[in-house]
């Protein structure tokens, strides 16, 4: 019962999000508003104990989720074929660059708030 | 012979087959996955979605068929957005006393990888309407394709970058970081949820505790933050 109850809540916080998002004509998207309304129930243990349930076993397959977009690219083999490896550089570098300055940011950052922590 | 032919028309025509097609290979991959000690080139999306794409081509069943089962696990992304609040609300102590730190690493490595993915695009000539499609990769898919509709690119295609981004970082994260050195797990979760949304996060997940809770904080912050900027910033270009 607290799987569907908690998958009731995030359904009802993605749909409140998409008409919030439509009505007010908000620069993010539908469950993105509705991410940030289930934020503020959580406080309340009604919400917070069913979500925490469902929560926890969408994202541990989070990952399975994303495969029905993955195979849609069979449908782009022709812009593949013709710019494949010059996107696939772009990608692979840029997402290098990412992952190494996000996590030298972030390390510079949380040294500078807490010197005194031995550096691992 | 004939009676297979016909039983397989049918079966394929019918939203059964894509969804457990998607599942069962799914669970293939994740045992063997399991199997060879969760080595990153063994990243279960990936064989997958190659496995499926080809099964798909040789038996000549069109995407949107395979994709009339399939999505309802699609579905589940949006509702996966939302329960992204989970994780930032498990840190929420954390999450307020580093917010500076926290967003602005966000704010960084999120931009990074969005500029240099355009800037590498656009040297090496791509046309405008892919390099729109590049800028919002690093976004988890669902929320990748809303930001290129809004900014003139093409929201399918924005999908599949996200997913190739996603795999990139889930793959060679762990020797990038490991060249780079001295970094935490709370770091390297952090970076994959940033660069790599979903599928870096599910990797972080996986391998430790630590990183896949900051890999979760980064990916919530990243969609907002992604959202809210990525078409202000589009508007100058």
């Amino acid at each position: 019962m607290a799987f569907l109850s908690g998958l009731a809540w995030l359904l009802l916080c993605q749909t409140a999000g998409e008409l919030l998002a439509r009505l007010w004509q908000l620069p993010l998207p539908g469950p993105v508003v509705g991410m940030l309304l289930l934020l503020l129930a959580l406080r309340w243990p009604l919400v917070r104990t069913p979500v925490g349930v469902v929560a926890d076993a969408l994202l541990a397959h989070l990952s399975l989720l994303f495969v029905p977009v993955g195979v849609g690219v069979m449908t782009h083999l022709g812009l593949l074929s013709q710019y494949g490896l010059r996107m696939l550089v772009a990608i692979v570098l840029s997402t290098w660059i990412g992952l190494a300055v996000t996590a030298l940011v972030l390390r510079w950052l949380l040294r500078r708030a807490s010197p005194a922590e031995p550096t691992p | 012979m004939q009676d297979f032919v016909q039983l397989w028309v049918y079966l394929s025509a019918t939203p059964l087959f894509g969804l457990t097609a998607t599942i069962v290979t799914y669970v293939l991959a994740q045992t063997l996955y399991l199997r060879v000690g969760q080595a990153p080139w063994a990243n279960p999306v990936l064989w997958t979605v190659l496995v499926l794409a080809v099964l798909l081509t040789l038996s000549g069943t069109p995407y949107p068929r395979y994709f009339s089962g399939a999505q309802f696990i699609h579905f589940l992304l949006g509702p996966a957005v939302v329960a992204l609040a989970w994780p930032l609300w498990q840190r929420r102590v954390e999450l307020r006393r580093r917010a500076g730190a926290i967003v602005l690493a966000s704010l960084a490595g999120g931009a990074a990888a969005s500029a240099s993915a355009v800037a590498i695009g656009w040297a090496l000539g791509l046309p405008e309407t892919l390099l729109r499609s590049l800028a919002p990769k690093s976004v988890t898919a669902p929320v990748a394709m809303g930001i290129a509709e809004q900014i003139g690119g093409i929201p399918a295609l924005a999908a599949v970058f996200a997913v190739l981004t996603g795999l990139v970082g889930a793959i060679s994260g762990k020797y990038l970081f490991d060249a780079i050195g001295g970094l935490s797990m709370p770091a390297r979760g952090f970076a994959l949820g940033t660069a790599s949304h979903g599928i870096g996060a599910a990797r972080a997940l996986q391998v430790n505790p630590d990183a896949g809770a900051y890999a979760g904080l980064a990916l919530g912050v990243q969609v907002i933050l992604a959202a809210l900027l990525m078409p202000l910033v589009a508007r100058w270009f």
